[in-house]
Order: C-alpha cells, then sequence, then structure tokens
C-alpha cells in the first residue's frame, strides 16, 4: 500500500510539472521558441500571488482572477515588445535574451522581497485529505490541481484544433511566411501564444506558492523540471507533457522512497534514460 | 595567366601585426604583476585569467561550432573534483592533479555528449544544463566527499605544491597566466586549422557543411571535449588556489557559465577578441558595482540582452567591422603584390 501511495502522489505532484510545462512547449511549438526565463516567471507570478493576498487579504485561489490575466498581459508585452525580436533562423539572440530575462527577473525578486522562504496560505485546503481505498488517502489539493492540468490541457487542445485562432497558430507555425500572406499578424500571434503561455505559468506558479515554500532562487530547478516534462513527453504533445510531468513526479518520489534526499537526482536520471532509449520523448508528434 | 604570381593568400593584415604586439604586451605586463603588484592583485589577476580561458572554451562552443552550452559548470566542478579526489585519495601530486582533470574532464564528456547531442539548438542548451545538475546533485551524495556540505584541501597537499605561501601563489600565478594565453592559443590554432574551416561550415549551414563531406558530429565532438577537458583544467586551478570545494559552488550556474556568457556576449561572441574585451570590461564593470549585488547582476543582464539586440557582434564585433580590425585572424584573404586587395575575403 505504501508503494501504491507513492505512485499515486507521484501522479498528482505530475500534474502540477504539467502545468510548470504546457506553456514551455506551447511557445515552443508555435514559435520555436525555448524560453530559459520560463521557471523564473513562474515564481515570478507565486510571488504575484504573495502580494495580491497579503495585499488585499484574497484567498490564493480568488487571487488567480487577478495574477492570471495580469501574467497573460505581460506575456503579450514581453512578446510584442521583446521576444519578437529576437526571432530567427539564428538560435542564439533567443536563448541569449531569455537567459539574460532570467538572471534580471531572479535577482529583480531577491531586491523586492529578500531571499527568505514564502508561501501562500492555503487553509483547510492545506491538510484536507479524502479516503480513497483502505490506507489509500489522497490531498484535495493536489488533486484540484492535477484535475486543472487536465482542463488545462484539455481546453488549449480545443483551442488549438477546434478554433480560428488556434488553426491561425498552427499555421504560423507550419509556416510564417505563407501565414503573413494569408493576413495573419505573425507579430501578434506570437505574443498571444506567450500571454496563453504565461497564463499557465500563473496558474502553476500560485499553485507551487500554496503547495511548497518558494524563493527567488528556485526558477531554474521548475524550469528544469518543465523541459524535462516536455521531453519525455516528446516535443509538440500537450498531453504527451502531461504524461511526461507524472513520468517525472513518479520517479522522484519513488526515487526518494528508496534513496531518502535523492528524490531530484531520481527524476533527472529517469529523465537521462528517456533521453537514450526514446530521444524523441514518449510520444513524439513534432519534428526538431 | 600572367598575373597568378602577383597574388597571394595571408591571414594576416598590419592590424593584426600591431594586434598581435598590444597582446603581447599585455601578456607581459600581466606576467610581471608579482614585480608591479601586491598579493590581491595576483589573486585578480589569476582569476581574470579563468575567466578569460572559461570564455574562450565558452565562446568555442557557442561561437564556433553552435553548442551554446548552459552546463559548462559541470566541467569546473568535475576539474575541481577531480583535484580533491587525485590528491587526497590517490596521492598525486597536485600540479600532476591538473593535466589529469582535464583528462577526467574529458572523458566524462564523451558519455556526457552522448546524451546531450541528441537534443538540437535551444533544448541542447537546457540539457547541458541538466548534466551540470546530475552531476552536483551526484557530488552531493558522496558523504567521503564531504556530501553537500564540501570538503577543504588538506594542509599536506596545500604544502606540496610550494613550501612556502608567496611561492604557492606564484605557481598557481604562472599557470593562471599560462592557461590564459594557451587557451587562448589554442582556439586561434584550431580556428586555423581545417577543423576551423569545418566549423565555420557548421555554424553558418549544418546541411550544406555535412553534403560538403565535414562529418559534423565529429567535429563538434572533438569541440565539445576540448572545451570540457580545458574547463576541467581550469576548474582544478580554480579550486587549487580556493582550497576549499562544495558541490553547490562547484557546479553553479551563475559563477562559471552565467557571468561567461555574459562575458562572451558582450565583448562579442564568435570572434577570439570577443571574451577579451569580454573579460576586461566584465572586470572594469565588479570593481566598480559589485557591491551592488544583485543589482550588478541585473544590470549584467540586461547589458547582454541590450548588446543582444541592438549590437549582436558585441562590442568587439562592432570595432572590428568599423574599422577592420582583425587581432587573431583566421579568415584568409587574397591580396595584390601591388598591395590592393582585389576584394572579398573568404
Amino acid at each position: 500500500m505504501d508503494w501504491i501511495n507513492a505512485v499515486v502522489q507521484g501522479i498528482l505532484v505530475g500534474g502540477l510539472y504539467a502545468l510548470f510545462a504546457t506553456g514551455l512547449s506551447l511557445i515552443f511549438g508555435i514559435m520555436r521558441l525555448v524560453n530559459i526565463a520560463h521557471g523564473d516567471l513562474i515564481v515570478l507570478a507565486s510571488f504575484l500571488g504573495l502580494v495580491i493576498v497579503t495585499g488585499l487579504g484574497l484567498y490564493p485561489l480568488v487571487a488567480l482572477l487577478i495574477v492570471v490575466p495580469l501574467m497573460f498581459a505581460l506575456g503579450y508585452a514581453l512578446q510584442r515588445g521583446l521576444l519578437n525580436f529576437t526571432l530567427g533562423s539564428d538560435i542564439l539572440p533567443p536563448l541569449l535574451v531569455t537567459f539574460g530575462l532570467s538572471i534580471i527577473i531572479q535577482n529583480a525578486l531577491l531586491e523586492i522581497f529578500s531571499a527568505d522562504s514564502q508561501k501562500l496560505p492555503a487553509g483547510p485546503l492545506q491538510t484536507a485529505s479524502m479516503q480513497i481505498a483502505e490506507g489509500l488517502a489522497v490531498g484535495v489539493f493536489p488533486v484540484i490541481v492535477f484535475a486543472c492540468a487536465v482542463v488545462v490541457i484539455a481546453g488549449l487542445q480545443l483551442l488549438l484544433y477546434r478554433t480560428a485562432l488556434g488553426a491561425a497558430f498552427r499555421a504560423t507555425s507550419d509556416d510564417p511566411d505563407t501565414a503573413r500572406l494569408m493576413g495573419i499578424d505573425n507579430r501578434h500571434i506570437f505574443a498571444l501564444a506567450m500571454a496563453i503561455s504565461l497564463a499557465v505559468v500563473a496558474l502553476a506558479g500560485v499553485f507551487l506558492g500554496m503547495r511548497t515554500a518558494f524563493d527567488p532562487s528556485i526558477g531554474p530547478g521548475r524550469l528544469i523540471y518543465a523541459f524535462e516534462a516536455v521531453i519525455i513527453g516528446g516535443l509538440g504533445s500537450l498531453w504527451g507533457t502531461l504524461v511526461g510531468g507524472i513520468v517525472l513526479g513518479v520517479s522522484q518520489i519513488i526515487g526518494g522512497k528508496l534513496f531518502p534526499g535523492a528524490d531530484q537526482l531520481a527524476g533527472h536520471v529517469v529523465f537521462l534514460i528517456i533521453l537514450v532509449f526514446r530521444p524523441r520523448g514518449l510520444f513524439p508528434r513534432a519534428m526538431d | 595567366m600572367a598575373n597568378t604570381g602577383t597574388y597571394c593568400v595571408t591571414t594576416a593584415t598590419r592590424t593584426s601585426r600591431i594586434g598581435l604586439m598590444l597582446m603581447l604586451a599585455g601578456v607581459a605586463f600581466l606576467s610581471l604583476t608579482p614585480v608591479w603588484g601586491g598579493r590581491s592583485d595576483m589573486r585578480l589577476v589569476v582569476e581574470f585569467c579563468y575567466f578569460l580561458a572559461l570564455a574562450q572554451m565558452w565562446n568555442l562552443l557557442a561561437g564556433y561550432a553552435g553548442l551554446v552550452s548552459v552546463g559548462q559548470q559541470a566541467f569546473v566542478g568535475l576539474g575541481g573534483y577531480a583535484l580533491f579526489v587525485s590528491t587526497i585519495f590517490m596521492g598525486v601530486h597536485p600540479l600532476l592533479a591538473l593535466p589529469l582533470a582535464a583528462v577526467v574532464a574529458g572523458i566524462l564528456a564523451l558519455p556526457t555528449a552522448l546524451i546531450v547531442f541528441r537534443l538540437r539548438g535551444a533544448y541542447f542548451a537546457i540539457g547541458t544544463w541538466v548534466m551540470a545538475e546530475v552531476y552536483r546533485l551526484s557530488f552531493a551524495q558522496v558523504s567521503v566527499l564531504g556530501g553537500g556540505s564540501g570538503q577543504s584541501l588538506p594542509i599536506n597537499v596545500i604544502k606540496s605544491v610550494a613550501s612556502s605561501r608567496s611561492d604557492r601563489e606564484l605557481v598557481v600565478f604562472a599557470i593562471g597566466i599560462m592557461l590564459a594565453v594557451a587557451s587562448t592559443g589554442i582556439v586561434w590554432w584550431l580556428l586555423r586549422s581545417r577543423h576551423g574551416l569545418a566549423l565555420t561550415a557548421i555554424r553558418d549551414s549544418e546541411p550544406a557543411s555535412e553534403s560538403l563531406g565535414v562529418n559534423n558530429f565529429k567535429t563538434k565532438l572533438l569541440v565539445y571535449v576540448l572545451a570540457a577537458a580545458i574547463t576541467g583544467f581550469i576548474g582544478a586551478l580554480i579550486y587549487l588556489q580556493k582550497f576549499r570545494i562544495a558541490p553547490d559552488a562547484a557546479f553553479s550556474l551563475i559563477d562559471w557559465t552565467a557571468y561567461v556568457i555574459f562575458i562572451v556576449v558582450i565583448g562579442g561572441i564568435g570572434r577570439i577578441e570577443g571574451p577579451i574585451v569580454g573579460t576586461i570590461v566584465f572586470f572594469i564593470l565588479r570593481e566598480f558595482l559589485s557591491d551592488l549585488g544583485s543589482w550588478y547582476l541585473m544590470m549584467l543582464g540586461l547589458v547582454a540582452v541590450v548588446i543582444m539586440l541592438k549590437a549582436p557582434q558585441g562590442i568587439w564585433g562592432e570595432l572590428a567591422n568599423r574599422f577592420d580590425l582583425h587581432f587573431f585572424p583566421v579568415q584568409r584573404r587574397l591580396y595584390r603584390s601591388d598591395g590592393q586587395t582585389p576584394g572579398g575575403s573568404a
């Protein structure tokens, strides 16, 4: 029962990792941009949540109503005002600019909020749990996070494959030049993609803050989890990203049980093994 | 037919000869630090030297081979730990441990490369970072090396470098200077060799170079392993100067890769002079601004972002384009013996 419990916990953690990864996967799919600052933007969202929760006295989940639109707007502005200028055939500019951005965000957060670790008060939800079977209980909050991940991914799938905007996203991804000939404004499309990516990041950041303590330095670690989930799942597949997050979560929890203190390492090692034997991930979709 | 004798192909220009003189003068000036400066100056020069060497290696990877690594701290850390393990547990002389560290880092770069080379472009970058994390977390698990809190170099090992402190500092200083000169020289030599031509071809177009008979994989692997080995040597030297190693510091992304990336981007990526200019700018900024703590890092990040957007060739790139400066020429130019260039360079 102990092991089943560990697997269930791992799957639920995987939901959070999938939320970390979805935004990264989305913008890579649409504009081949890998955002090194992704992890720091997650932490930025956690701190935004903190400011709103302490400033307005709102419950963290209610604060999402403000954090998500704010991050959406930030994403649009960031892409339109900065990252669009880095796109092109050369991979160096986007990589180095987002790397610089990552360092800037990290140190700005450090300057404003200090290195102290913070937490968003989740109230009774923090400890609420439900009994599934004899000896197997799951936390209510992790279940909510996991359900959110499923809803977000399903929603993005609908958006991508059932709406005009989704068609524009896919068209720009397949061939930006032809898309422009068809009257699509790539700059706007890319900005919307980044906006959606950061809206998901907002969700992930607030959930992260409610689940564990956070401080300005943890961004890069979250980027690495997100990246591993994307690669394990296979580039270009959103459901694959969810599976990637789950594989990572389960590996960490089981690894941590087998070798105390080695949970992160276990996650990385499983990722490397998958990279060696299935270099294109479990559900590959896109080339590149 | 009559004209062929009057053309010649050369890489050197007049500015390159002047530039080389300037570089030699700079090296001489730094080498004489023990004469004109004190202990802290010597420490600073050593630090300058290893940052310059790290920057040359990162520039070789990113600027010439298209391998944008965010994980070079892996090899700094491996080199540092190789020094500690070989001197403490195997009784190797510390100065012998430096080349040994290069060998260890080079050997470990092979499996690392086989994994990360499966990823392309930006994903390659994050892959190298994951590998560095794996090494960091692994060393934190090894309790004989002090686990996460690290270990100091025992006094008898330190004494075996040289018996007096000033002699030891002189030895580390001399190696530092040689390291900076050698790493610059190796990059220059490599780029002027046939591998350099292959590298430039790969950077400009992978499919085209492959179709012309360049083995892209082998060329990149060669560069990656070479850069890893030299970075390992640098790591060992850094920790021979610091005497104490811990996983978080030895595999630090900020110290051994972020600063280095900023140095190369600011100085000029894809040019041998770039890391030199970048390291000078970096140290000048640091002398004046490091008290500002996180503001200093934010400013460095901002400068790098602005340069990447507005002048992607960096400070040296701008200067070189404007004044046709090439201190370390790798381009071959065609000259007519009457002194006129018949145009174009290749």
